[in-house]
């Protein structure tokens, strides 16, 4: 035990006394929270947009009023003819034109009905379908009014939409557990593939291997700090997520920790599987990123609904243990969810944990690898 | 017992074979060097008596423990210091002491009076990061490293290549010290002049061993009266020997050029031959034969067998 732990103390030193490991273990979630939750937004906040008023009347004032009224959109800039939007979108400074028709009050009030056009940015397709459907939706709304103070006629059908677990659809919650499962398996596969393979690389296995030491203490001894270093990583991420976010766990916090550390003792256990398949520092970076990043990003559902995906997607998506998490994680924080409800999840990721440590166990070896020369 | 008994050991990679059919023995508390170029399979050889590599062939016991079978109980008692500098250069002199000593179940305290002759050396530079410390005090931290343990048999590779000349005789001087304190040591070198501070040695070269005795003993079995020759115009000199049939095998060392003769020529008929080729005034002088020129001699021999 005192080998083991001196193995440890010798590890803490190296992670404490390495800068670009340290920026690497908490630099890269700090920014990556920041980034994801700042920069890359799918919900809309205060896009521009022009309006070609060609009425100029009550009907087209309010609407245009009541658009601007929204926290989803300004009004960028007022064009008089319809030569003008073709040099408005190229100059890229609005998402959508909307064009009111002549005379647009009175034809509402003599046909009962109007047409508003809207022109989105269509080199943007995920924004230009969120721009046309609030602006629908604006629209419609306006026009409903419109209905029951004009004829108060028949009560037309009003859908009421409400965004259960996240009513103002806010990108956070999409992506704070979605960052949390590329961190940890970033973090714990890359940083324990490098740490093993360096000790290869520098020759100081050889003299571990020629030690007492059983091959268990020298693993288990290189992947304990990254294990509790990855622990405040969460910590820190979670706290991030709550006091800059307002994303707060809804879910019981002891069961989050502990399907993190499920998870991060699953990502250790490929970072080890990484390392006792190369002895080059650079080779494992390059798998590490490669097998991992890649995956995680596109098919774990982090970002990319997996139901829309092509089925076979559908399949490979299985055996990337990141899908199991996001759906863990998403579960706990969002929908306060008990481990009733996750259990299969955490099974499978349990299994994937067991089968992994397995392997690298028995592929990790009390000797030198044969070197051809 | 014998601290190392190696029968027909033999190694392949792939196609390689780097270690063929070798077979030595050390006894207790030997000094036993092993010299030849690079490629000569000293390391590899090494690597197995360390227990990190299984052989292909043959079998190794150190103390009548094998190197395959019972290498755990092996493990406690070897040091072993590999050929390129493998401690951790982003710890302290103190900490790399404190590391190994713990993880070969010792303290630094315990065993302090076998390193203290090398350690009080570089003790004052304790706090310094390993990787600050020159060539010659790194192999003295990494030589403390791997007897922190009080090992029975030190395996060293190489300790002194890429160290300055002074650091080098240093380090020699500990092992003799090492040697009283009756630890068994086996060292690979490519410098003859340490060769000879070993009590025997075994030349190797390309996997195989060439011979083993004591520095002395080599020598007198060289068996052929070696003549250094010498001109002003070494380069022209070392043509000519080459270029003529009453000299063989001329190698240069250093201001001379060594060789020895052809059965029936004598050193006047170097002579003149040398200057018939225009070299007037050429000294040739018997010498003692020394381990290089032994050595060069078996590489030589062995070459002109396979031809």
């Amino acid at each position: 035990m005192k080998r083991f732990m001196a193995f440890v103390r010798k590890e803490f030193l190296h992670i404490f006394r390495d800068f670009r490991t340290l920026i690497i273990l908490f630099g890269i979630p700090a920014a990556q929270i920041l980034i994801f939750g700042y920069a890359v937004r799918t919900d809309l906040k205060d896009a521009g947009i022009a309006v070609l008023d060609n009425a100029g009347d009550g009907v087209s004032k309010e609407l245009t009023q009541k658009i601007e009224a929204s926290e989803f959109f300004y009004v960028k800039k007022h064009l008089n003819s319809y030569e003008e939007i073709d040099e408005a979108f190229r100059q890229g400074e609005i998402k959508a034109v909307i064009i009111f028709p002549g005379q647009i009050a009175a034809s509402v009030a003599r046909e009962g009905s109007a047409t508003v056009s809207i022109i989105a940015d269509g080199s943007e397709p995920n924004t230009a379908s969120l721009v046309t459907g609030y602006i629908t939706g604006i629209v419609s709304d306006y026009s409903s009014s419109l209905t029951s103070a004009v004829t108060s006629s028949l009560p037309l059908i009003v859908p009421e939409v409400r965004m259960y677990f996240n009513p103002g659809l806010e990108s956070h919650f999409m992506f704070i557990p979605g960052v949390i499962t590329l961190i940890l398996i970033l973090i714990c596969a890359l940083m324990t593939s490098v740490t093993i393979v360096r000790e290869k690389e520098y020759g100081t296995m050889e003299v571990l291997l020629v030690s007492p030491l059983k091959p268990w203490q020298i693993i288990v001894g290189k992947v304990t700090p990254y294990f509790f270093l990855s622990l405040v990583n969460v910590i820190v991420i979670l706290l991030m997520a709550w006091f800059v976010f307002g994303l707060p766990v809804r879910g019981s916090i002891p069961l989050l920790i502990a399907e993190c550390m499920l998870y991060i003792l699953l990502g250790l256990a490929i970072g080890i599987l990484v390392s006792a398949s190369t002895s080059k520092m650079e080779n494992a970076i390059f798998i590490s990123f490669l097998a991992l990043m890649l995956p995680t990003l596109l098919l774990s559902g982090f970002i990319f609904p997996i139901e829309n995906m092509p089925v076979i997607y559908d399949y490979v998506s299985m055996i990337l243990p990141p899908r199991w998490f996001v759906e863990i994680i998403r579960a706990i924080m969002i929908k306060g969810a008990g481990f009733a409800y996750i259990w299969k999840e955490t099974a499978i990721l349990a299994g994937m944990t067991l089968l992994l440590m397995v392997i690298s166990s028995r592929r990790f070896k009390t000797r030198l690898e044969e070197e051809g020369k | 017992m014998n601290a190392v008994d190696a029968t027909s050991i033999t190694q392949r990679f792939g196609k390689i074979t780097a270690v063929d059919d070798v077979s030595f023995t050390v006894r207790e508390g030997e000094l036993f060097g092993f010299i030849g170029p690079d490629g000569a399979g000293k390391t590899t050889l090494f690597r197995i008596a360390a227990t990190l590599i299984i052989p292909t062939g043959g079998r190794m016991n150190l103390f009548g423990l094998n190197v395959v079978s019972d290498f755990r109980e092996l493990r406690n008692h070897i040091g072993y210091m590999p050929g390129r500098f493998s401690l951790y250069t982003d710890l302290t002199v103190e900490e790399n002491l404190q590391f190994y000593a713990t993880i070969f179940g010792t303290t630094i305290h315990e065993n302090y009076y076998l390193i203290e002759p090398i350690y009080k050396q570089i003790e004052p530079f304790r706090k310094r990061l390993a990787g600050r410390l020159s060539g010659g005090m790194k192999q003295k931290l990494a030589l403390s490293c791997a007897l922190i343990h009080k090992p029975r048999i030190l395996i060293l590779d190489e300790p002194t290549t890429g160290v300055d000349a002074v650091s080098r005789t240093e380090f020699w001087e500990m092992l003799e010290g090492l040697k009283r304190e009756g630890i068994t040591i086996i060292v690979s070198t490519p410098y003859m002049d340490e060769a000879l501070r070993c009590d025997r040695i075994a030349l190797m070269q390309q996997g195989k061993l060439m011979g083993i005795d004591t520095p002395a003993a080599i020598r007198s079995s060289y068996g052929k009266r070696i003549y250094a020759v010498s001109h002003r115009d070494r380069y022209r000199l070392l043509l000519a020997l080459r270029a003529m049939t009453e000299a063989v095998g001329p190698e240069p060392f250093g201001e001379a050029v060594h060789i020895t003769l052809r059965e029936g020529a004598s050193v006047e008929d170097v002579k003149k031959s040398l200057e018939r080729a225009g070299l007037e005034g050429a000294e040739a002088t018997e010498i003692t034969p020394g381990i290089e020129d032994v050595f060069l001699g078996l590489m030589n021999r062995s070459e002109s067998l396979k031809v």
